[in-house]
C-alpha cells in the first residue's frame, strides 16, 4: 500500500479509537505505531508528547505530524495529521446535524461512565510501559514523582514543568559528568 | 468570507493554545464574546459533546463550531485552520532536532524531558480516575478533602480491565475492544 495512504488510514484509526483528548490516544498509539508497525519506539513517543506539551497546538496533531514526518518527510506529516482529524470532522458533523443533545441520553451517559473506567486503566498501563524507558535512575524517578504531584495537585501549566525538567536534565548530566571526570583525575 | 474568517480565527487559536485540547476553551470563550457566533451555553454543550466523541478535543470543538456557523465547509476549514500552525511548527522543530541530533546537550535535555512527560501523562490518568472512580470534595482554599466518594461499580469494572490487560491470553487484545466492551457494560449495568 502507498505509504502516505497507510499513514492517513492508520492515524484515522487512531483518531476513531481515541476517547477524551490527547492522552487517551497514547495506549492506541503504542499498539498501532510501536507494537504493530514499528514506526517509532516508546521512547520516541514520550519525547513527542514532551515536545507537544510546550509547542502550541493539539498534542494528538503534534504527535501525528512527528511520526509521519519521521517516516516520510513533510508530506508524511501532513498525511498523518489529516488522518487523525478526519474522523472527528465526519463524526462531529453527523452529531451536530442530527442529535445535538445526544450526550443527555441516559444510555449514552452510562456507556461513557464505563468508557472512562476503562480509559483510566489504559492510561495507567501506558505509563507503566513508558516508565521503562523514561525512569532510568534515581534523578529521573524524582523528576517523575515531582512532576506528577505538582501537576495532579496544583494543576500548574504543563509547558512550564516540561521546560524546567529539560533544563534540570541538562544540569544533572553536566554535574554528573564533571563529578565522574574529577574522580577519574584522582590517582 | 465567513469561511476565511473561521480559518483565520482557528489558526490563531491553534497558534496560541499551548498544551492540549482543554487549553482551547479560554480562547473559544473569547471568540464567543467577540463574534457572537455561538453563545456560552452552546460552548458548554460543545465541550460535553467533544469530550464524549472520539478524536482530539480541540479538533472536535473546531469541527463543531465550524459546522454550527457555516455547515460542512465550515467544519473542514475551522479544523484545517486549527491544525495548520501545529503542522508548520512541528516540521520546523523536526528540522532543528535533526541538525542537533548528535548533540550531547540535546540528549541531556531529553533525559530530563522523558520523566516529565511520563509524570504529566500519569497526572492526566489520575484526573480520569478522579472523574470516574473516586470523587474528592475539596473546598476552595483547603488542602485536605472533606469527603471522598468511591463509585464501586466503576471500580470493579476498572479492576477487571486491569487484570485482563495483564493476563497472558488477553494481553494482545486491541485497547479499543476493551473500550467498546466497557461502554456496553456501562450501558447494561447502568454505571
Amino acid at each position: 500500500m502507498n505509504i502516505y495512504l497507510n499513514l492517513f488510514l492508520t492515524f484515522a484509526k487512531v483518531g476513531v479509537c481515541t476517547f477524551g483528548g490527547g492522552y487517551a490516544m497514547l495506549p492506541i498509539l503504542q499498539r498501532e505505531i510501536v507494537e504493530t508497525r514499528h514506526w517509532a519506539t516508546d521512547e520516541e513517543l514520550s519525547d513527542y508528547f514532551a515536545i507537544g506539551q510546550c509547542t502550541p497546538g493539539i498534542i494528538a496533531v503534534n504527535t501525528a505530524t512527528f511520526v509521519g514526518a519521521k517516516l516520510k518527510g513533510p508530506g508524511g506529516g501532513i498525511a498523518a495529521t489529516l488522518g487523525v482529524v478526519f474522523p472527528s470532522i465526519v463524526i462531529i458533523t453527523i452529531i451536530a446535524a442530527t442529535l445535538s443533545n445526544f450526550q443527555s441520553y441516559p444510555v449514552v451517559e452510562h456507556a461513557f461512565n464505563g468508557i472512562r473506567a476503562c480509559v483510566c486503566i489504559l492510561i495507567i498501563n501506558a505509563v507503566i510501559k513508558l516508565s521503562k524507558s523514561s525512569i532510568v535512575d534515581i534523578p529521573t524517578a524524582i523528576l517523575f514523582v515531582t512532576v506528577f504531584l505538582i501537576s495532579a495537585i496544583l494543576g500548574l501549566s504543563p509547558a512550564i514543568l516540561v521546560i524546567i525538567c529539560g533544563i534540570l536534565g541538562l544540569v544533572i548530566k553536566r554535574t554528573h559528568k564533571k563529578a565522574s571526570a574529577e574522580t577519574k583525575d584522582k590517582p | 468570507m465567513i469561511l476565511l474568517e473561521l480559518f483565520f480565527e482557528f489558526f490563531c487559536i491553534g497558534l496560541f493554545a499551548v498544551g492540549g485540547g482543554l487549553a482551547t476553551v479560554p480562547f473559544l470563550t473569547d471568540l464567543s464574546i467577540r463574534t457572537g457566533w455561538f453563545s456560552l451555553d452552546q460552548l458548554t454543550n460543545m465541550i460535553a459533546i467533544s469530550e464524549s466523541t472520539p478524536g482530539p478535543l480541540g479538533v472536535n470543538m473546531a469541527s463543531y463550531v465550524g459546522y454550527e456557523i457555516a455547515g460542512i465547509p465550515g467544519a473542514i476549514l475551522a479544523t484545517l485552520g486549527l491544525i495548520t500552525p501545529c503542522l508548520i511548527i512541528i516540521l520546523i522543530v523536526i528540522r532543528c532536532l535533526q541538525k542537533f541530533r548528535n548533540s550531547q546537550n540535546v540528549a541531556s535535555i531529553f533525559y530530563g524531558l522523558r520523566p516529565a512527560s511520563t509524570g504529566l501523562i500519569a497526572a492526566a490518568g489520575w484526573s480520569v480516575v478522579c472523574l470516574s472512580l473516586i470523587h474528592i470534595t475539596r473546598p476552595e482554599g483547603q488542602f485536605f478533602p472533606t469527603a471522598v466518594e468511591v463509585s464501586w461499580s466503576c471500580l470493579v469494572l476498572s479492576a477487571i480491565i486491569l487484570v485482563l490487560t495483564h493476563i497472558k491470553y488477553t494481553q494482545k487484545v486491541h485497547p479499543v475492544i476493551w473500550i467498546a466492551l466497557s461502554a456496553i457494560a456501562g450501558a447494561i449495568f447502568k454505571l
